[in-house]
């Protein structure tokens, strides 16, 4: 059984070699503890030799979690050998982290990537002498192309066997000797081929080797006086001395054998990128990008794809290729305009668009436009809402295209495929199952693994777009375009993305996150993300603005306002937290050259990502679908305790739930049972809460209600999906429930202050909830312009 | 003292000491950002902030405030 460890700094091409050493015998999880991720795999024609991928990393220095990952793992559990993927057009900085992989007692084989790139630039690299220089073996490869790798691995099994160690980089001779000091120091107390690596790290003074050796106070004394003798003699700190000489050590074995043709000539990246970041066509170009990604993700492909997946796959069923779906579509629009577009039918609607309300324009636009389909959806969402105002939509549309009726039905045309839950229910039917049997597994299990797998097509869209994004470089300047803005307020550059996917869906833009190298920006975009009013929200919205602003048109920008203000305050007040403290991001990021990435890596990233939000988040949202079914189809009806997959919402458990939780928004304006159920409902997903108003009385709420009401919706703790997408993304039960909690507390909190001084202003003061209110306010000017936490300094 | 701030874009300059201390330091310098080496002023972000440098052959950002921690000849 043979172990190599592939470490290599980030872009160097570490994933393309990983993959082609492995194929499809991968293991995708995380190293413990940590999100970050980790890669293994069998090397092919190998079943005895695991390949183990190193996060990508630039140093082996303490203070990343891809870092402390890489070194823990070389340290402790001691591969049989390290292959080192190095980009020979960056040799210089990617040998830096090869100074340091040669000091940790494993055999090490370094693999030149980019060969064929060196080579046609008219540079020239002197393997052969490099390999003597470092005393060990080192290989030319094009990961890419694919040339050399296994050939690469071949060499690393052999030299793994061989278990000769290569001598480490050499220093100038004072810091030689204060090296050496430390080696009698801890001789003894470490592993012979590690000591020079633990003497080094106890040099530059690194807290985790401290630990780690478990040293008394004495010895570290002892250390720390070589270390301030070398420091004042070489008037530097130690860890820029160990650097420094570093870096020197790599200019002296280069020397000779690397030779670079056209220095200062522009490469075509070069050219590219005075292009796309040039000062006055960089902000331009960028909003092309990310206009270009939200049309083909949210507006077209990827709805194309969700609809098919909701509407098809987990709905009716879908024509095939789309064959016969244009004759099936021509069809029901005929049959629509001539029974049910009719002269008293649109007359009904049209004295509902009268009384204002709402959805009724959106369907009469669609019956004026003869389009069944666009009607047929506004229909589904709002025809409830009609009813309730005394404009019966539902009685002609049954005759039109209920149950019973002549409407076209789509397997008459071309080749129909049935959808999931058509062929279960039928084949469940034929076996006579149970009917509560039957809506658990139709309603609930399948209802909720087609939430699950509806998101999946326009995720892998999306992903499919990042994966090309990260790997052609333009990432990278993504965030060196909109750093300047978004750090101000605790965020990364890179934190735009997700906000945009999120005006689409709070899932796939909470998964986008993933791009964010850095911990603690990661989090905070994943926690603001789904304060941007998603489009499942906007319904929520239209029905509030409708039905108690007359259809003001302020009320949808005042809705974006707020989630913006929300993600900026947030920034603003975790940043200071001592949570997020600790860990400023230091923005040093390289700008990778412009690369075409290959369609095999774009489309594992795509596929790796999807399937992981498959499984993590999937589980979440699966069992919420159940426990919402079961609370939803058991109730109490006329006294009785009983199972009805047709129970009303006011007699199930949930509307009980509802009922016994309603005082806790009585603060905030809303505590009745309707809102209180539509806000649970809400959980499942955000467009429910309008079929809740629909279905229960929705007089009796002021403007300040509802308003209080429409603010808490779009703030509070997101629908299920999104939250399995936070627990994926944060791979924490603790910042899971610490996202949440913090949401549903930041909603609740502003709308106490809202409904609070909204009474007060209108002249009905409620003097209790005034005192809160204020004390409310209070607490968050204290969390807005405190000083930040300041994180001890550790000496 | 000047800094690497105050380099003009399009304008090298030789890196005499690194100030200030912590990752970020350490980052800079893991970048290869080390005494004596040449740092070329590359171009400045459309939104005033970062800069984006070229040293040891490859290019590299870093904000301003960071910028201002590096002393140059």
């Amino acid at each position: 059984m043979i172990k190599i460890a592939l470490a290599g700094n980030p872009n160097s091409g570490k994933t393309s070699l990983f993959n082609v050493l492995t194929g499809s015998n991968q293991f995708v999880g995380n190293w413990p503890g940590v999100t970050v991720e980790k890669k293994e795999g069998k090397l092919k024609k190998h079943d005895d030799v695991t390949v183990v991928d190193l996060p990508g990393i630039y140093s082996l220095s303490p203070y990343t979690e891809e870092e402390v990952v890489a070194r823990n793992f070389i340290v402790n559990e001691h591969p049989d050998v390290i292959l080192n993927i190095v980009d020979g057009t960056n040799l210089e900085r990617n040998l830096y982290l090869t100074t340091q992989l040669v000091e940790l007692g494993v055999p090490v084989v370094v693999a030149i990537n980019l060969m064929d790139v060196i080579k046609k630039n008219g540079d020239q690299l002197n393997t052969a002498e490099l390999s003597r220089r470092f005393g060990c073996p080192v290989v030319e490869i094009s990961a890419l192309k694919g040339t050399g790798c296994l050939e690469a691995s071949e060499v690393c099994i052999k030299h793994a066997q061989s278990k000769k160690i290569q001598p480490c980089v050499t220093f100038a001779q004072s810091v030689e000797q204060a090296i050496a000091k430390v080696e009698g120091i801890v001789q003894g107390k470490v592993d012979r081929l590690q000591q020079r690596w633990f003497a080094i790290k106890l040099l530059e003074r690194d807290s985790r080797a401290q630990k780690f050796l478990k040293l008394d106070e004495q010895t570290l004394q002892q250390i720390e006086q070589v270390v301030v003798e070398l420091e004042t003699a070489l008037d530097d700190d130690s860890e820029s001395i160990i650097t420094n000489e570093r870096y020197v050590a790599i200019e002296a074995l280069i020397k000779g054998c690397y030779h670079k043709q056209n220095q200062g000539k522009l490469t075509v990246s070069d050219k590219i990128d005075k292009i796309v970041t040039n000062r006055f066509l960089a902000l331009p170009i960028f909003a092309l990008v990310m206009f270009l990604v939200y049309f083909i993700s949210v507006s077209t492909v990827g709805t194309w794809a969700t609809d098919w997946a909701n509407d098809g796959l987990f709905g009716d069923g879908f024509h095939l290729f789309g064959i016969g779906q244009g004759q099936y579509e021509q069809a029901v629009n005929d049959h629509a305009t001539e029974h049910l577009f009719t002269q008293d039918y649109v007359e009904i609607l049209q004295n509902a668009v009268e009384n204002n309300v709402v959805g009724a324009q959106e369907m009469l636009d669609a019956v004026t436009q003869g389009d069944f389909f666009a009607f047929d959806e506004a229909y589904g969402v709002y025809a409830d809402v009609l009813v309730e105002n005394g404009h019966d939509v539902v009685q002609n549309y049954e005759i039109a295209f209920g149950e019973n009726s002549n409407a076209p039905s789509p397997e008459q045309y071309g080749v129909w495929v049935p959808s999931i839950p058509v062929l279960v229910g039928n084949g469940l039917e034929a076996i006579n199952c149970a009917p509560w049997l039957q809506s658990l597994v139709i309603d609930g299990i399948i209802g909720g693994v087609g939430a699950v797998l509806g998101f999946v097509p326009q995720m892998l869209v999306l992903f499919l777009l990042l994966a090309f994004l990260e790997a052609c470089g333009y990432m990278a300047r993504v965030a060196f375009v909109m750093d300047k803005l978004f750090r101000k307020f605790g965020l990364s550059g890179k934190s735009f993305i997700p906000m945009l996917i999120g005006t689409g869906c709070s899932v796939p833009g909470i998964m986008a996150s993933r791009t964010i190298e850095n911990a603690s920006d990661r989090r905070m975009t994943i926690i603001t993300t789904s304060f941007i009013p998603c489009g499942a929200k906007l319904p929520i919205i239209a029905l509030i603005a409708s039905a108690l602003f007359g259809g003001a048109w302020w009320v949808a920008p005042v809705a974006y306002f707020i989630g913006v203000v929300a993600v900026v305050l947030s920034g603003i007040m975790l940043k200071k937290s001592k949570l997020f403290a600790g860990d400023v991001a230091p923005f040093v990021m390289e700008l990778p050259q412009y690369r075409m990435p290959t369609f095999v890596n774009l489309m594992r990233s795509t596929w790796e990502r999807g399937w992981s939000f498959i499984k993590k988040a999937g589980t979440i949202i699966l069992l919420a679908s159940v426990v919402i079914w079961v609370g939803s189809t058991l109730g109490v009806v006329d006294g009785k305790f009983l199972f009805d997959t047709e129970m009303a919402l006011e007699n199930s458990l949930l509307g009980y739930v509802g009922n016994a939780l309603s005082w806790l928004f009585a603060p905030l304006g809303f505590g009745n049972i309707k809102a209180t159920v539509a806000t649970i409902m809400g959980l499942v997903a955000k467009e429910e809460v309008v079929g809740v108003f629909g279905v229960l009385d929705f007089g009796g709420m002021t403007q300040l209600q509802s308003f209080s009401f429409l603010i808490f919706n779009l703030l509070c703790a997101p629908c299920f999906a999104a939250m399995g997408a936070i627990k994926r993304e944060m791979n924490s039960a603790k910042w899971t429930l610490f996202a949440l909690g913090y949401q549903t507390a930041l909603a609740y909190s502003v709308c106490l202050v809202v409904y609070q001084f909204g009474l007060l202003f209108s002249g009905t003061p409620n003097v209790v909830g005034l005192i809160f209110a204020i004390a409310v306010l209070g607490g968050f000017g204290f969390f807005l312009f405190r000083p930040a936490y300041k994180v001890q300094k550790q000496k | 003292m000047k800094t690497l701030r105050d380099v003009a874009v399009g304008q090298s300059a030789t890196v005499v000491k690194l100030h200030g201390e912590g990752k970020v330091k350490r980052r800079i310098m893991d970048m290869g950002i080390t005494k004596g080496i040449s740092v070329y002023v590359r171009k400045v972000a459309p939104l005033g902030d970062p800069l984006e440098l070229t040293v040891r052959g490859y290019e590299l950002s870093i904000r301003k405030a960071d910028a201002q921690q590096i002393e140059v000849l």
